[in-house]
């Protein structure tokens, strides 16, 4: 399996405004991986658009930097803008 | 009187049938997942679509026999298949040059077809060509990587070729049957379809650094009920079922 890298595939559903990871695959390239992509995720209706993008050209975040990168600063009251008075005739917000 | 539309409904029914039992052999064997999932998804469509043909021939021959009697209950003589379908897996460059073969014809076929003076057979290649068209995409994509990937995957694709050769000329052979429904533009001549086959096949094996094999000898007999030694194996098997147990339903 050397020579087929693993792939993330990335589909539109029919309705669907942004592609959404669905899952990965190994294929030698490219238009083979979108080939795979085709027969193991989309034969019920699921999508109209695919991405494929080799697994080692992702960068994703490390747990460990979870604190740095996620956590708001609770502290920094104005960043938390729920203190408003709002309207009565606003609803729904 | 032959009944020449019945014929030809079973000749395509047929090769559809017997080629999607062969690519199930594959599920659960295919060289890697990716691709089991997608010789079992080229099977089931073959089979759909065999649903539709031998459906309408039990239609035409009108004799109360339904497309699952047809399946199940025929010996080999009565098969209609091309021979190039019933051929063994071997190896999976074995399958795959036999998938690209029929592929390929079968792509021009049902392109043909969907303007067939017959609307059900129109509709039914319409329906198919979609299909098809992925499955020529995909058979021609990988025959062109195993050819030209390593020094093994090329010799094992060119012997395939090699091997399969002399059942391509089947492909493209008339009898008094296809000749009378090609009059009544109820399906294309067989021979107009030569020319365009033969142009892709070499496209797609000159990008794969094969080269396309010389023999013009062409083993016959399919369309007529006479195979090689192998369907009668394959309809064993497929048939065990309904011969066991007949009737038996789910």
């Amino acid at each position: 399996m050397k020579e087929w890298p693993l792939w993330e595939i990335f589909i539109r559903s029919q309705h669907g405004l942004a592609h959404k990871h669905v899952g990965s695959l190994h294929a030698p390239d490219g238009e083979m991986a979108i080939n795979n992509a085709r027969d193991v995720y989309t034969r019920r209706n699921e999508g109209v658009s695919v991405w494929v993008v080799r697994a080692s050209d992702v960068m994703a975040s490390s747990p460990g930097d979870k604190g740095p990168l996620f956590e708001p600063a609770n502290s920094k009251v104005y960043r938390h803008p729920t203190f408003f008075p709002m309207p009565e005739a606003v609803k729904h917000i | 009187m032959t009944n020449h539309k019945l014929e030809y409904l079973l000749r395509l029914g047929d090769s559809t049938l017997v080629l999607g039992q062969r690519l199930s052999e594959w599920c659960g064997r295919g060289p890697a997942l990716e691709e089991d999932i997608a010789l079992t998804n080229v099977a089931l469509d073959l089979i759909g679509q065999t649903r539709l043909w031998l459906g309408y021939a039990a239609e035409v021959e009108g004799a109360g026999r339904s497309a699952d009697q047809l399946a199940f209950l025929r010996d080999a003589h009565q098969f209609r298949n091309l021979l190039l379908a019933e051929q063994p897996n071997g190896s999976y460059a074995d399958t795959l040059a036999r998938q690209f073969l029929f592929d390929t014809w079968h792509y021009f076929q049902l392109e043909a077809l969907q303007r067939s003076t017959d609307a059900r057979i129109a509709g039914i290649a319409a329906k198919s060509l979609k299909e098809v068209t992925y499955h020529v995409r995909r058979s021609a994509d990988l025959v062109v990587r195993l050819g030209d990937g390593t020094e093994e995957s090329h010799r094992r694709m060119q012997d395939a070729f090699d091997d399969l050769w002399m059942f391509t000329g089947e492909l493209f052979e008339s009898d008094a049957a296809e000749a009378a429904l090609a009059n009544e533009g109820v399906i294309p001549a067989p021979a107009t379809l030569a020319g365009p086959w033969q142009r892709h096949v070499g496209e797609v094996l000159e990008e794969a650094t094969l080269r396309v094999p010389a023999g013009h000898w062409a083993q016959t007999g399919g369309r007529h009920g006479h195979h090689t030694e192998h369907l009668g194996y394959l309809l064993a098997e497929m048939q065990f079922l309904q011969r066991a147990y007949p009737g038996a339903q789910w």
